[in-house]
């Protein structure tokens, strides 16, 4: 990773509609420079895809999430690979992990209701060949993710002046 | 009942800092922006704040040695001749302070006699003059210009030195300016030092904050100078730790030992608390190579670029600061004075900033911003900025 690129990263994780030219203030890099780099970095998908992070909660979406513990067999020659495959392609589910520990894969899947989501498991998941465990807890509440606070108000706490 | 006669004439007939009207004005305005903020935006890093933590569970609730716990002393120690290439003894060299401000106070009372005349570059950080007043000296303003990009130049330097002058304050890299002073301007300025028999305050709090590839350069680095320097630091900036308090002074054991009577007397000890966690955010520094500060630093030099580049594209003259996180723009442009600027930009467009003139009469013509501020404010603050500077040709 050269230095620009880093930087752009940086930037970006934490807003991604920064327009070019104030990244190009930032870096000390020009526009075209900026520009071609971002170009690179999402050809070479280190950069998937640019989305707001919502608080869901503030909306009037149903949804329900849980975080799935799986145990699962690995399959000769593709260890967990193609299993975790199986999994991701469901549309119920967000995020897979393969896992050290005491299970392999961990799960995070969301629904609409209650019901929909325990039709995942039960009818989707689990059945599944190779799956020999489920340990499935709910979300209860979100605080805090990819290093945003949910839940606190303004946490700036110096003077507005000072020398 | 009238107090006047029980007041002290030399301190009450000092005025109050120039901040401080901006400050009433912007504390009772709602959804201001500040940019007249004076300290990092960061929170002390977490690891530091815990060591603390435990420091109070663990019941460490009692007095420090007056000259700080060694501990933290022996950190200073190698954290400064590691980093800046200047070796003091823990045992009698060094004082741990409440924040470089304490240092400061303590270093003019412990110097100066009456009439004394300190040497202050102006602009600079508002405390300098009063603290030399307080102290009996006579403070006098060393021009810093623009062109310079305002570095303390030995021409203006020898311009202003009398008989009765004792002490140079050297504030770099410097508030409000941002201006940095390289080893070849330190050299110059050494050589009046050295042939006018002075001594040098050296307050580089913001040491760790400069940009673009430069590395600060200790006064008391320079030869001949270690002897004729007291060197001033604290974790306020560097480790953005403001509100612990904790800051030091390092030099000849005979002005550390005179210092820490006053310190002794008036304060006891620096906060244990802020002591330990000053303490840990060295040793965690000097163990990970200084990456929280790193990355503090590489925060700050993005939006220092943005601000500049802003304001550039505002019209406003705008050299490029290389130290601390402030940037100060000429707003002469404008037709406005600093503080017409500034008190109609509050009122305006809810944007505080600090007229330059807070910090000395020849900050006239420019203001403070602080970047010390989350890039979604910042560019709002700018947005509304380049508003209000249109709108004022």
């Amino acid at each position: 990773m050269t230095k620009l690129e880093t930087s752009l990263l940086d930037l970006l994780k934490e807003d991604c509609r920064l327009p070019l030219e104030k990244l190009s203030a930032m870096t000390g890099a020009t526009m075209e420079e900026v520009a071609a780099t971002i170009d690179d970095l999402e050809k070479r998908r280190v950069i998937l895809r640019y989305a707001p992070m919502i608080n869901w909660d503030l909306t009037d979406r149903e949804r329900v999430e849980a975080i799935i513990e799986v145990r699962v067999t690995p399959q000769r020659d593709m260890g967990f690979d193609a299993i975790a495959r199986r999994i991701y392609c469901f549309d119920e589910v967000k995020s897979v992990f393969l896992m050290s520990g005491s299970y392999d894969l961990l799960v995070l899947v969301e629904a609409r209701t209650l019901k929909e989501l325990a039709g995942f498991v039960s009818g989707k998941l689990s059945p599944l060949e190779n799956v020999t465990g489920t340990s499935t807890s709910f979300v209860l509440k979100r605080y805090k993710e990819e290093g945003v606070i949910f839940d606190s108000g303004e946490s700036d706490h110096r003077l507005v002046i000072s020398p | 009942m009238n107090y006047d006669r029980f007041l002290n004439e030399r301190i009450a007939a000092v005025p109050p800092s120039g901040i401080r009207r901006f400050f009433d004005l912007a504390a009772n305005m709602k959804d201001t922006i500040s940019l007249g903020v004076g300290e990092p935006d960061f929170k002390t890093p977490y690891s530091i704040r815990s060591v603390a933590v435990d420091s109070i569970l663990d019941g460490e609730t009692q007095y420090t040695a007056n000259r700080g716990l060694l501990e933290l002393r022996q950190e200073i120690s190698i954290y400064l001749s590691g980093r800046y290439h200047i070796s003091y003894d823990p045992n009698t060299q060094i004082l741990v302070t409440i924040g470089a401000s304490e240092a400061i106070d303590l270093a003019l009372r412990a110097m100066l006699s009456p009439g004394d005349e300190v040497l202050v570059p102006e602009p600079s950080y508002v405390s300098y003059s009063p603290g030399v007043i307080f102290a009996g000296g006579t403070p006098i303003g060393v021009e810093t210009l623009e062109k310079d990009e305002f570095r303390l130049k030995a021409e203006n330097l020898e311009k202003v030195i009398t008989p009765r002058t004792k002490l140079l304050i050297l504030p770099y890299p410097n508030n409000p300016t941002g201006g940095i002073m390289e080893k070849s301007d330190l050299e110059a300025v050494a050589d009046v030092v050295r042939r006018h028999d002075l001594f040098v305050i050296s307050d580089e709090i913001y040491s760790e904050l400069m940009y673009d590839g430069r590395t600060h350069v200790s006064f008391a680095s320079i030869p001949d100078m270690y002897d004729r320097t007291l060197t001033i630091n604290g974790f306020s900036k560097s480790f953005a730790m403001t509100g612990w308090r904790v800051g030091y002074a390092c030099g000849a054991a005979e002005i550390i030992g005179i210092m820490n009577k006053i310190h002794q007397y008036s304060i006891m000890c620096a906060p244990r608390q802020g002591q330990v966690a000053a303490a840990a955010a060295l040793r965690s520094g000097r163990e990970n190579n200084y990456e929280e500060v790193s990355r503090m630093r590489d925060s700050y030099d993005r939006r220092r670029r943005l601000m500049v580049h802003a304001f550039r594209e505002m019209g406003l003259h705008c050299f490029e600061p290389f130290g601390a996180f402030y940037v100060f723009p000429s707003i002469r442009s404008t037709g406005l004075s600093s503080e017409e600027f500034c008190s109609r930009l509050l009122k305006e467009k809810s944007i505080a900033a600090v007229p330059g003139t807070a910090f000395g009469p020849c900050g006239e013509g420019n203001i403070r911003c602080c970047y010390a501020t989350a890039i979604d404010k910042l560019n709002i603050a700018l947005d509304r900025m380049a508003d209000f500077v249109a709108s004022c040709r």
